[in-house]
């Protein structure tokens, strides 16, 4: 090629422009497209609450024989049994699964929160930086372990070899094997969003509390985690969220089909979701009461995850402080 | 290697023999009152980041209750000298310093030093405000109460005795208990001067404490600096000459790693001794 | 090197306190994260062998093996990667270069923050439903289904069931509503990877492109969207991950099926590795926690190098944005 005189347009007049209203209706079609996907993540959200409420109505206005309500709402809420099989006739009293649950989750974020507040601080505040960055692939693997293998965990090594021998009143399945169990899953969430949150504190706060003379140790209970709160807070809520969610785990490990209103961490207790994999692991006929109670449990779990979800962004929107 | 502290007590005044630069001798212009004790005397100071050498055997006075400026180009070690004052460098890997460094005549860079007391005698502002995400009175009483016990009424009282020092009193007084993070960007760089002198430093350090600010509140800065200096040491890093000339009493100026020249201001500024010095406050570069 | 040895105040002890109260608590972590890659190592590694890999599941553990599950997993995470990828890419692009800072963003931003906390048992349910029943179309009939036959150009119907293109609604629990079942699960996370991608691409980039006169879609898919990519692949790698460890939302639409076959076709039944590790968990004999093991040392194995090629995509494939 030869170089061009400086008063040589640079695109040729033979060149043919862009059809603009092609392109206009090619833009549009594309940005159609997408918001069509994107309102797919809110029908997903709408279609839990339309087909959980259409269920548990359904369970909540099943009449027997003799015409009377199965499973009154006001029975659900209040009856302190849960024995859909055992007993005659089957009792629906939600508040034992959901102790199930809590006890559960108490015992895991008893486990986790600390631990993982505290691991966060050494990432990053303390640890070096080739031990930051194996501690964190480290964590990185153990978010990774799909939840049945903390069941597996739980079963053969925490109960055995941890809870077994300290004492005999731990049988096989316990709350308190799968809340340790789940403390472990959920350590990680709580370790590297609390980290991100502390790591987000600008340095420039650090050396503001150190030059007017503050111990490591104060700047960071005084000036690093009150700057993070609502960070570590919402690392909390998600962690919490996730354990009352889990299932494999306490499936495997929390016990066998019998749910009770209990605060021993050594007995068995069923969960709200693992009531539900035994309702759909056995051969409970679908449209049947017990079958259909599953439906009601779910919404009760739904309304729980929600809930937190909600005061986590609450939190997150309300005390996220603007740095510059 | 550091050493225990063996130099300078603070009424021996031989900057004349150990700077090389003659111009400190001199009395400055105009000024018959000899110059006061130095608050802290650097001797053969040099530091280092890991491998490269930041500042070469410094030999430095800083006279007491007086205002002294840190001038130089970007990357000249006067801020790293300014950090080591109150061993800020600490935290950064690799910082490490030779030679000897004193407050009123005792050593600051030993092991034994405790850094956190250190700290509280010797304060610090920052080159951007860095308020504490909590109230305005919050961050007042922060350090106050990490280093006393103090009961309500003393922690009101420090709270409006600081910040009428820092000369914002009269602008907070009726929303002590807001968000700091609130206050305009020169209202949060006075309450980050309040908060370091609520804990009675003597020395109080700032790193370029209005480079983030707008004419107005540096103005407000300027003025504070020049009341403070009645009672504290007051050491300031500056890019900006004019402001250097308007509020300190002594400047230094810092050329790739050295001490170049150190005298009264108006002299250093009006007639200096060495070429780059001259190069440099008219202008030339830098 | 000149760091003090402070004097024993209490302050200065709290301070020394809180360190070994930190470096503790990762210790701890770390011991955890030990002592459950050991004992599932001790605990399978016996089991582990090429026939344990090839041979379908059996009554009697010395003979039983992971073939069906593997493949399994393999069909259903295809789907699930064919769906939720470019859905959650798409809604990523819509909601960071069309809609950024509008309240229709921060409404869908918050709707998915919701989603991500809803419990994978719950997109069971919803799978359910939708698929497995799709509506309760044609409940207590013979489903509607068809096959396509390529060679002869045309579709059958009623379908052949063993043919590779065999489909019929409603789904039933086969790979297909498997796969999509986890979709749902993932989605939420390839979301937020996907935006957080878009939104490490610097600004300047975007300007420059519009600055040349690029129409949104053009400056989102010539622009931010290469830029992105890597960091998405790494969120994609990391999502199917996700999805391979599920088990609670398959349980739901399927129970756990002992599975003779390798899946054919998107209607095919299917067991996923998750699912058969918690079938032989929960069996009390110890023989079938050993083949547990083994089969929870095949997933992690998977898992791990999943882990590995993301972070081989994200170091090799990602250019430096701003220099």
């Amino acid at each position: 090629m030869t170089s061009l005189p400086a008063s040589t347009p640079f695109i040729s007049p033979r060149a043919r422009p862009v059809r603009v209203r092609l392109r206009a209706v090619f833009e549009w079609l594309m940005e159609s497209a997408l918001f069509l996907v994107t309102g797919l993540s809110v029908i997903t959200t709408l279609a839990i609450i339309v087909i959980l409420v259409h269920e548990t109505w359904k369970f909540f206005t099943m009449r027997g024989a003799d015409g009377q309500l199965l499973v009154p709402v006001k029975d659900f809420l209040t009856d302190s049994m849960w024995s859909p099989l055992l007993s005659n006739p089957p009792r629906f009293g939600v508040a034992s699964l959901v102790s199930g649950t809590l006890l559960v989750t108490a015992i895991a974020a008893a486990f986790a929160l600390p631990l993982g507040l505290l691991t966060a601080v050494y990432l990053s505040e303390y640890a070096p930086r080739r031990v930051r960055s194996l501690l964190k692939s480290l964590l990185e693997i153990l978010a990774g372990i799909p939840t049945v293998v903390y069941g597996f965990f739980a079963l053969t090594f925490i109960t055995p070899n941890l809870l077994q021998p300290i004492s005999g009143s731990f049988g096989t399945h316990s709350a308190m094997s799968a809340g340790i169990a789940v403390g472990i899953m959920i350590l990680p969430i709580v370790s590297s969003l609390a980290e991100d949150a502390l790591r987000a504190v600008p340095q420039s706060l650090r050396d503001g509390s150190l030059a007017l003379g503050s111990t490591k140790a104060e700047t960071i209970l005084r000036v690093v985690i009150p700057a993070a709160l609502s960070g570590i807070v919402a690392s909390f809520l998600l962690a919490i969220t996730r354990a009352i969610g889990e299932t494999m785990i306490v499936a495997l490990a929390a016990g066998g089909g019998v749910a009770q209103l209990t605060v021993d961490p050594a007995a068995q207790v069923q969960t709200m979701t693992a009531y539900m994999v035994q309702v759909f692991l056995g051969d409970a006929p679908a449209g049947g009461v017990e079958y259909q109670s599953s439906y009601a449990v779910a919404f009760t779990l739904f309304a729980f995850t929600f809930v937190m979800t909600w005061i986590g962004a609450l939190i997150l929107r309300r005390y996220r402080e603007v740095y510059e | 290697m550091t050493q225990p502290a063996e130099s300078a007590p603070p009424e021996r005044r031989d900057s004349s023999a150990v700077l090389p630069v003659a111009a400190s001798a001199m009395p400055p212009v105009g000024a018959a009152a000899p110059t006061p004790p130095a608050a802290v005397a650097m001797r053969r100071f040099s530091a280092w980041y890991g491998r490269h050498q930041v500042l070469q055997a410094i030999d430095l006075d800083i006279p007491e209750r007086q205002v002294c400026a840190f001038i130089g180009p970007s990357g000249c070690g006067k801020s790293t000298l300014l950090r080591w004052v109150n061993r800020m460098n600490d935290s950064i890997v690799g910082a490490r310093a030779d030679g000897t460094l004193t407050l009123h005549g005792s050593d600051l860079l030993g092991r034994t030093v405790d850094v956190v007391a250190l700290r509280r005698r010797v304060g610090m502002v920052f080159q951007k405000p860095n308020p504490f995400p909590k109230s305005i009175k919050e961050n007042v009483v922060f350090g106050a109460k990490l280093h006393y016990r103090l009961a309500r009424a003393d922690l009101d009282e420090i709270v409006e005795k600081a910040l009428r020092a820092a000369a914002l009193w009269d602008e907070v007084k009726d929303r002590l208990g807001s968000p700091a993070l609130g206050l305009s960007g020169g209202q949060q760089q006075r309450l980050c001067i309040a908060r370091a002198l609520a804990v009675d430093p003597e020395v109080l350090l700032m790193d370029e404490p209005c480079s983030a600010l707008d004419p107005r509140s540096t103005a407000s800065i300027e003025a504070l600096i020049r009341q403070l200096r009645t009672n504290y040491t007051i050491v300031i890093v500056t890019h900006n000459m004019q402001q250097a000339s308007r509020i300190s009493d002594t400047t230094a100026f810092f050329f790739e790693g050295r001490l170049v020249e150190n005298s009264a201001t108006d002299l250093l500024f009006t007639s200096p001794t060495q070429k780059q010095t001259e190069d440099y406050v008219s202008g030339r570069f830098g | 090197m000149t760091r003090p040895e402070a004097p024993l105040t209490s302050r200065t002890r709290m301070s020394q306190v809180v360190l070994i109260a930190c470096a503790l608590a990762a210790f701890i972590a770390v011991t955890a994260l030990a002592s459950l890659l050991l004992s599932i190592a001790v605990e399978g590694t016996g089991s582990l062998s090429w026939k344990f890999l090839t041979s379908f599941a059996s009554r009697k553990a010395a003979s039983a093996g992971i073939l069906a599950p593997l493949a399994g997993s393999v069909w259903v995470c295809a789907i699930c990667a064919f769906v939720a990828i470019p859905m959650g890419i798409g809604t990523a692009l819509y909601l960071e270069e069309y809609a950024k800072k509008s309240r229709l963003q921060g409404i869908i931003q918050l709707n998915i923050s919701n989603l991500a906390g809803v419990p994978s048992i719950v997109y069971g349910l919803l799978a359910l439903a939708v698929f497995v029943r799709c509506f309760g179309f044609r409940s207590g009939e013979t489903p509607l289904s068809f096959s396509v036959d390529w060679s002869a150009m045309r579709i059958l119907s009623p379908g052949d069931p063993d043919s590779l293109w065999f489909i019929q609604i409603p789904f039933g629990s086969g790979v297909l509503a498997g796969g999509l079942t986890l979709a749902l699960v993932v989605l939420p996370i390839m979301i937020t990877a996907s935006q957080e991608a878009l939104r490490a691409v610097p600004k300047s980039l975007r300007q420059a492109a519009e600055a040349l006169g690029s129409t949104r879609w053009q400056v989102a898919w010539r622009v931010t969207l290469p830029a992105a990519l890597p960091t998405m692949m790494t969120g994609a790698i990391l999502s199917i991950s996700r999805a391979l460890g599920e088990a609670a939302p398959l349980l739901v639409i399927g129970g756990f099926l002992m599975v003779m076959q390798t899946p054919t076709n998107l209607m095919s039944d299917f067991t996923v590795l998750p699912m058969q590790i918690y079938n032989w968990s929960g069996r009390p004999q110890e023989e079938f926690h050993r083949i547990a093991a083994a089969a929870i040392i095949v997933q992690l194995a998977v898992l791990l190098t999943f882990n590995a090629l993301a972070i081989f995509v994200r170091q090799s494939f990602q250019k430096p944005l701003q220099s």
